[in-house]
């Protein structure tokens, strides 16, 4: 399934947070939105997992537009690890992995013995198994994002957002989840703050800059040095990686204009 | 992944015994971890059982509980009289005034007070997920310090005189639903949206509001009807229990504890937060406002019988995690029927413990509430409210 962000306009106490942005994630896809700290790259992606309403443009899946779907069976198709903060229940690791499973069961019915297995398989994947039954407040950094891609596995969706997966990750679990995404085969939208890291693990990179976007396209097509110092203020070397050929920026720890 | 650190996280798979050992220890008990507990009571058949036990111990307690008093009356009396009195059946004439006391005074009272625990508890289970507070109780929308305004202005005012002696607690309903209604709407932003620390803090300084309401009206009442009636309803008490009022709480509250298990998942997905409900297909905001309005019906009805019994909406919630986790669909049944038995006993030693005077319950609540609080979050295997 393909995911297009056509036109998408936020607009809230009359500032516009994403203004006419237009993005095409294709199936199977990895996309990368990068920019500057309130850029509206976590704006964007609030409109595809639906906590925003979209002030005008759409959030296609497959051409629908998402707002015709029901909060339910948007959640069958799409998942989404967000960076919702502090949570004050202490549930075991599989019971929030479990709770992937809420958009296909009506009410309160329990989970069957295949909907058991894909958790397991989940937590399999990724690692977690050994923790299924820790509270999640006792969980590590890292241990925690495991468990919500865990979750989002389990969900079963065609279509992954992630806001910025790689906050509060170290360098190993940073390459490992961003390594995951590569090989999950689901259509990928993920919000980056690291441009080394987008480079890496993107097909495609959107640049967004004060709700516009200003760039997309391959990453070596993107990250230059011309538009890291435009868009970021900072002015970078960009390098070819060695070893997979992606662009890698080297930064100057002096300020551009000088 | 990082196996060197967790490997001692994983229970170790035990090899038989070599030896016959008849009474092995059951797997959960190997594994001396606080999820295995919890863990343990996921299984139907065990949180069925731990259910059964508190029915019976609940059963129990209402049994002992009608005996106990002024009078006190055999257990095996007690039931006898119980069985007459919804058999029909006949005593002996000798026991009329002892089986009055027990059909007539005691059984509507520990009913009500078996109906208000549960409720209470359901309902703080229900609010603390809604709200996203481990500390919030279904009185921190501000609904008890509004039905106390409501009984107290009845009260002084002579007003709803027409509904004879359930005016005060007409008034106290009014009263709390009032305060939810006042509640939702300074809450509410744009679209109806319902943040839950806006639900906190609006209820907060409503309630801060409602009592400086309570002050003026006792201070410029005639008389000190205004002070004991505010005493009643800021501590609480089933001292007015009849049969009258009793059909309608048991609707209210099994209606009230029935719909909130139903939404036993919509309630772990809204404590899980916003963005990860809506991410999963719940609607936060819908769903606080229908939770809003059961919340406030059901607490109002309890208030206005009970008064604003404190700590059992509180800790009862509490203390059903610990046992059986954090997951809705098993503390909601847990939490009630705990509640329940708890209610009983406070109730039980609220009217013994300095008979002829009866001790407000909020008193003996907050006696066996403060020490259990302080105590959960001194705990270390109970991460209280994720700090």
């Amino acid at each position: 399934m393909d995911l297009q962000l056509d036109g998408l306009t936020v607009v809230t106490d009359g500032r516009s947070l994403v203004s006419e942005l237009s993005l095409d994630v294709p199936s199977g896809g990895v996309v990368g939105l990068v920019g500057p700290n309130g850029s509206g790259k976590s704006t964007a992606l609030r409109c595809v997992y639906r906590t925003l309403r979209p002030s005008a443009g759409a959030v296609r899946i497959d051409g629908d537009d998402l707002s015709g779907l029901s909060l339910r069976r948007s959640a069958q198709l799409v998942a989404a690890m967000t960076q919702d903060g502090a949570v004050d229940l202490d549930f075991t690791v599989e019971e929030v992995v479990a709770l992937g499973r809420a958009p296909h069961l009506r009410g309160n019915a329990a989970l069957g013995p295949r909907e058991r297995e894909l958790c397991e398989a989940a937590m399999d994947r990724l690692g977690i198994r050994h923790l299924a039954a820790r509270g999640v407040l006792s969980l590590s950094g890292g241990e925690r994002q495991r468990v919500l891609l865990a979750r989002a596995l389990t969900q079963e969706p065609r279509i992954l957002v992630l806001d910025e997966p790689t906050n509060h990750l170290d360098v190993r679990h940073q390459v490992e989840l961003l390594s995951f995404l590569r090989g999950a085969d689901l259509t990928v939208l993920v919000v980056l703050h690291d441009l080394n890291l987008a480079a890496a693990a993107c097909d495609r990179i959107g640049v967004l800059s004060e709700g516009r976007l200003v760039a997309s396209g391959a990453p070596e097509d993107v990250l230059t040095a011309g538009l890291v110092r435009d868009v970021f203020g900072v002015s970078a070397e960009v390098v070819t990686h060695p070893g997979s050929g992606d662009p890698q920026l080297l930064y100057s720890l002096t300020p551009t204009g000088g | 992944m990082n196996e060197r650190t967790y490997v001692t996280e994983r229970p170790i798979a035990m090899s038989p015994p070599v030896t016959a050992e008849p009474t092995a220890a059951p797997p959960a008990a190997q594994a001396p971890r606080t999820g295995s507990r919890r863990r343990f009571f996921a299984s139907p058949p065990r949180l069925f059982a731990l259910c059964a036990v508190l029915g019976a111990l609940l059963l129990l307690s209402v049994v002992v509980a009608i005996g106990l008093g002024a009078a006190v009356v055999a257990p095996e009396d007690t039931v006898r009289y119980l069985w007459a009195a919804l058999s029909g059946g006949s005593i002996g004439a000798d026991e009329l005034t002892t089986y009055r006391i027990v059909w007539e005074i005691r059984t509507p009272r520990v009913l009500l007070a078996a109906l208000v625990g549960a409720g209470l508890s359901a309902v703080g289970v229900a609010v603390q997920a809604m709200v996203r507070n481990a500390l919030a109780d279904p009185f921190v929308l501000g609904v008890s310090s509004g039905a106390s305004v409501g009984a107290v202005l009845v009260t002084v005012t002579g007003g709803l005189a027409v509904l004879g002696i359930h005016a005060v607690s007409v008034g106290a309903f009014v009263g709390a639903l009032a305060a939810s209604v006042l509640v939702y709407a300074a809450s509410a932003g744009r679209g109806g949206a319902l943040s839950p620390l806006r639900l906190v803090l609006t209820g907060v300084a409503l309630s801060f509001g409602f009592q400086a309401v309570m002050s003026v009206i006792v201070y410029f009442a005639p008389d000190g009807e205004a002070t004991s009636t505010i005493l009643h309803w800021t501590l609480g008490g089933f001292g007015a229990a009849s049969w009258g009022a009793l059909p309608l709480v048991t609707a209210v509250v099994v209606l009230g504890v029935v719909l909130l298990h139903r939404s036993s998942r919509a309630l772990d997905l809204l404590a899980l937060g916003d963005e990860t409900a809506t991410s999963l297909g719940i609607g936060p905001d819908r769903h606080r406002r229908l939770l809003l309005v059961l919340v406030s019906l059901v607490t109002g009805v309890m208030v206005a019988v009970s008064g604003a019994i404190a700590f059992v909406g509180l800790i009862l919630p509490h203390l059903a995690r610990m046992v059986v986790g954090a997951t809705h669909s098993r503390v909601l049944v847990v939490a009630p029927l705990a509640g329940a038995v708890f209610m009983v006993w406070v109730d039980l030693v609220a009217r013994t413990l300095a008979a002829p005077r009866e001790l407000p319950l909020g008193v003996i609540t907050a006696l066996v509430g403060v020490p259990v609080f302080i105590g959960l979050m001194r705990r270390k295997s109970y991460v209280f409210g994720g700090r």
